[in-house]
C-alpha cells in the first residue's frame, strides 16, 4: 500500500484540538499538527511524550558549577595564591563564600546556553535550515494535521471521511 | 476551553480581533515603509549616537583625565550611567521571566519590547565599565587567562569581578531567552514576506521553525526553565552590581542593605522606562487594543511596591546613618548633611523624583492617565539616575578629612558620553520597532480566547455555536 499524506487544514485551534481527540478515538494516528502557537492539551492526544529538555539544563548546569569551583579553586588557591591584606588564601573552604556569585553566574550561563543549543539541535533549527511546514499560513492563523495513511489500517477515503465530520476548512492530499 | 474569573478585565480590546488581525497589526510596520514619525526620530537619534561615539573616541584618545574626576572623586558619571543602565536592563527579564512563573499573561503583550530595552540598556551598561579601564584594548584583561606574567590570575575575591561575571551572564541568558521568542515571530514574517531579500533574511533569522507540535512543546519547555533561571539571576546582577560600593569601607557605600534595595531600585526604574517606550510606540503603531490601558495600570502598580521598597530603604538608610552616631555617616547621601549640604539639589530632586511624585500612583485616576503616567515615568528614570549620582559623588565628595572635601564637575566628555549612549539606546529600539516583531504576537494568540474581550464574557453555548467542531450532530 503506497503512502498517502493527508492534510486536513483548521481555522482555529480548539476546533482542531477536539477533531483531533475525535479522529484519535476513531483509530487515526496524527504524525504532526502544524500551528502558529502552542496549543494546549494537544500533546497527549496525539500521543506526545514529555520532553526531557530541562534535565539536560540540570546537567549543563552542574557542570558550569563544577568548572567554576576546580578553576577558581586552581588560580587562587593552587596556582597562585594572593594575600590581601594579610588575608591569604589558604583553602577552597575556606574561599567560599567569596567564590559563591561566580560559581552562581557560571552555572546559570552554562545551563542556558546548553540547554539553549541542544534545543535549537533537537529541533533541528539552526541558521540557514530550510522550514517544513507545508503552508505559509500555518505560522499566521492555519492549525494543519498530517496524517499518514500508512500509519494506520485505514485508507485515505475512509480518513477523509472521518476528517469531513468534523468542521475543517480545507482537506489536502500529497 | 479555560475562561479567567469574569471580574478580571480583558487584556485584548476589541470585538473585531481575530488572529491574523493580530498578525497584520503587529507586522505592519515591518512590512510597510517607514513612516515620518519614525524617521524624524531616527534622525535626531543618529545624531545624539554620533555624538556620543565622537565624545567616545576622544575620551579612548585622549584619557579618563577628560573627565571631571579628581583624586577625592575617583568614580562619578561613568558608574552613576553604568548602574543606571544596568538598573533599566533589569525590567525586561523581571517582566518575560518572573511573570511568567506567575502566569501574568499582561506580560505576553509587554515582554518583547521590554526585553529588547534591556539587552540594548545592559549593551550601554557595559560601555561604562571598559571606557573607565581608559585602555580599552586592555578590557580582555578582566578574563582569567592565561598571560606572560606568570600566569597571574584575576582576583575572584573581588565585587568588580563579580560583576564581570554577572554583567555578561545576564547580558547573554538575556539575549538568549529574547531570541529564542524571537524565532517563531520570524518564521511567521518569512512566510508573509513577498520580495526576495527580506524573505532571505527573515528565513535565516527563524532559523528553518516549521511550528511543529514537538517544538511548541520544547518551546515551552525552554521558555519555562530559562524563566526559571533568569529569575535568580536578575536578582542576582544588581545585588552583585551593589557590592561593588557594599562591600567597600567609604560611608554611606558600607551598608548591608544595598542588595535588596538596588534590586527594588532597578525594577521601579526599568519599569519607568518601559513605561516611556511603551506609551509612545502603541501610540505611534496603534496597538492599543494590546497593550491597552489596564497593562500601564498593572506596571504602575509595579512602580508603586517597588517604589514602595525604595522609600522604606531610603527612610532605613537615614534613620540607621543617624543612629549610629558616626561623624562619618553624617554626610552620606541619605543624611542631614547631604540634606542641607553643597549636594542639596541632587538631595531633593532625588526625593521629589522617587518618593513624592511616585506616590500620585496610589489615586487610582492618575495611575490610568496616560500623559501623567508618561511624564511620571520621565521623572522617575532622572529621579534614579539621581539615585545613583548621590550615592556615588555626594558620599565621595565628604571623605574622611575636611581637607580633602572636593566637589565633582562634570565635563563636556562627561555629558557627551553619557546623552550619546541614549541616543545609541535610542537608535537601536528604533532600529528593533521596524525591523522585529515588536510584540510576541503568537504568544499574544495564546490568550486572545481566555482573555479576549470577544470570548471574555462568553457562555460555553456562546462559544460552541461560534466555533463548531462537527459539522452535523453525531455521537
Amino acid at each position: 500500500m503506497s503512502d498517502k499524506t493527508i492534510y486536513a487544514i483548521y481555522d482555529d485551534d480548539y476546533v482542531l484540538l477536539e477533531s483531533a481527540k475525535h479522529l484519535v478515538a476513531k483509530g487515526i494516528h496524527i504524525r504532526e499538527v502544524f500551528s502558529p502557537f502552542p496549543i494546549h492539551g494537544l500533546d497527549p492526544v496525539i500521543g506526545l511524550k514529555r520532553t526531557r529538555i530541562a534535565i539536560t539544563a540540570f546537567i549543563y548546569g552542574m557542570i558550569g558549577v563544577s568548572l567554576a569551583l576546580l578553576g577558581m579553586w586552581f588560580f587562587m588557591i593552587q596556582d597562585w595564591p594572593l594575600n590581601i591584606g594579610g588575608k591569604p588564601n589558604f583553602s577552597i573552604f575556606t574561599n567560599l563564600p567569596a567564590f559563591v556569585p561566580v560559581t552562581f553566574e557560571f552555572g546559570v550561563l552554562c545551563a542556558a546556553h546548553g540547554m539553549a543549543i541542544t534545543y535549537l539541535l533537537r529541533n533541528w533549527t539552526l541558521p540557514g535550515f530550510k522550514a517544513r511546514n507545508p503552508y505559509l499560513r500555518t505560522t499566521d492563523d492555519w492549525f494543519v494535521m498530517e496524517i499518514h495513511t500508512s500509519d494506520s489500517s485505514l485508507d485515505a477515503e475512509e480518513i477523509k471521511a472521518l476528517i469531513n465530520e468534523t468542521c475543517v476548512v480545507e482537506i489536502d492530499e500529497k | 476551553m479555560h475562561k479567567e474569573a469574569a471580574i478580571r478585565e480583558p487584556l485584548i480590546l476589541g470585538d473585531d480581533v481575530t488572529y491574523s488581525k493580530i498578525t497584520d497589526d503587529v507586522l505592519h510596520s515591518i512590512e510597510h515603509k517607514p513612516t515620518k514619525l519614525w524617521k524624524i526620530l531616527m534622525t535626531i537619534a543618529t545624531i545624539v549616537a554620533l555624538w556620543g561615539v565622537g565624545s567616545i573616541l576622544y575620551l579612548l584618545g585622549t584619557g579618563i583625565g577628560t573627565w571631571g574626576l579628581n583624586n577625592t572623586m575617583g568614580w562619578a558619571w561613568d558608574i552613576t550611567n553604568f548602574v543606571w543602565w544596568v538598573g533599566i536592563g533589569h525590567a525586561g527579564t523581571l517582566i518575560s521571566a518572573v511573570l511568567l512563573l506567575f502566569r501574568q499573561k499582561w506580560r505576553m503583550a509587554i515582554n518583547r519590547p521590554a526585553e529588547a530595552m534591556t539587552i540594548f540598556a545592559v549593551f550601554m551598561a557595559g560601555l561604562f565599565p571598559m571606557i573607565h579601564m581608559g585602555r580599552i584594548w586592555m578590557a580582555y584583561w578582566v578574563l582569567p587567562l592565561p598571560n606572560q606574567f606568570g600566569s597571574l590570575w584575576v582576583n575572584f575575591n573581588s565585587p568588580l569581578l563579580w560583576d564581570v561575571f554577572a554583567i555578561s551572564t545576564y547580558l547573554s541568558v538575556s539575549l538568549v531567552f529574547w531570541y529564542i521568542g524571537l524565532i517563531p515571530d520570524f518564521a511567521t514574517i518569512r512566510d508573509r514576506a513577498k520580495k526576495p531579500v527580506p524573505k532571505l533574511m527573515y528565513a535565516l533569522l527563524s532559523f528553518g521553525w516549521s511550528g511543529k507540535a514537538k517544538e511548541w512543546q520544547r518551546f515551552e519547555e525552554v521558555s519555562l526553565v530559562l524563566a526559571g533561571l533568569a529569575t535568580p539571576l536578575v536578582f542576582s546582577v544588581h545585588s552583585i552590581v551593589s557590592m561593588d560600593f557594599a562591600t567597600s569601607i567609604v560611608p554611606g557605600w558600607h551598608s548591608t542593605i544595598f542588595p535588596p534595595y538596588f534590586v527594588a531600585g532597578a525594577v521601579f526604574s526599568g519599569f519607568a522606562m518601559v513605561q516611556t517606550l511603551m506609551l509612545i510606540a502603541r501610540k505611534a503603531m496603534r496597538l492599543e487594543y494590546i497593550i491597552t490601558v489596564k497593562h500601564i495600570e498593572y506596571m504602575n502598580i509595579v512602580i508603586i511596591v517597588t517604589g514602595g521598597i525604595v522609600g522604606v530603604a531610603y527612610a532605613t538608610e537615614f534613620f540607621i546613618g543617624w543612629y549610629t552616631g558616626v561623624q562619618y555617616e553624617s554626610y552620606v547621601y541619605m543624611s542631614a548633611g547631604a540634606a542641607t549640604g553643597p549636594y542639596a539639589w541632587a538631595f531633593w530632586s532625588l526625593i521629589f523624583c522617587n518618593f513624592i511624585a511616585p506616590a500620585t500612583l496610589w489615586i487610582k485616576k492618575l495611575r490610568v492617565n496616560l500623559i501623567w503616567t508618561f511624564v511620571l515615568s520621565i521623572i522617575i528614570n532622572i529621579g534614579m539616575w539621581f539615585e545613583r549620582f548621590d550615592i556615588i559623588v555626594t558620599c565621595l565628595s565628604r571623605d574622611y578629612l575636611p581637607s580633602t572635601w572636593r566637589m565633582f564637575f562634570p565635563t563636556w566628555v562627561d555629558l557627551g558620553v553619557y546623552i550619546g549612549t541614549i541616543g545609541i539606546f535610542a537608535v537601536f529600539y528604533l532600529l528593533f520597532l521596524k525591523y522585529f516583531p515588536v510584540l510576541a504576537f503568537n504568544e499574544v494568540k495564546t490568550i486572545l480566547k481566555s482573555s479576549g474581550e470577544k470570548y471574555k464574557n462568553m457562555s460555553d453555548e456562546e462559544f460552541k455555536k461560534l466555533h463548531p467542531v462537527f459539522k452535523k450532530d453525531i455521537k
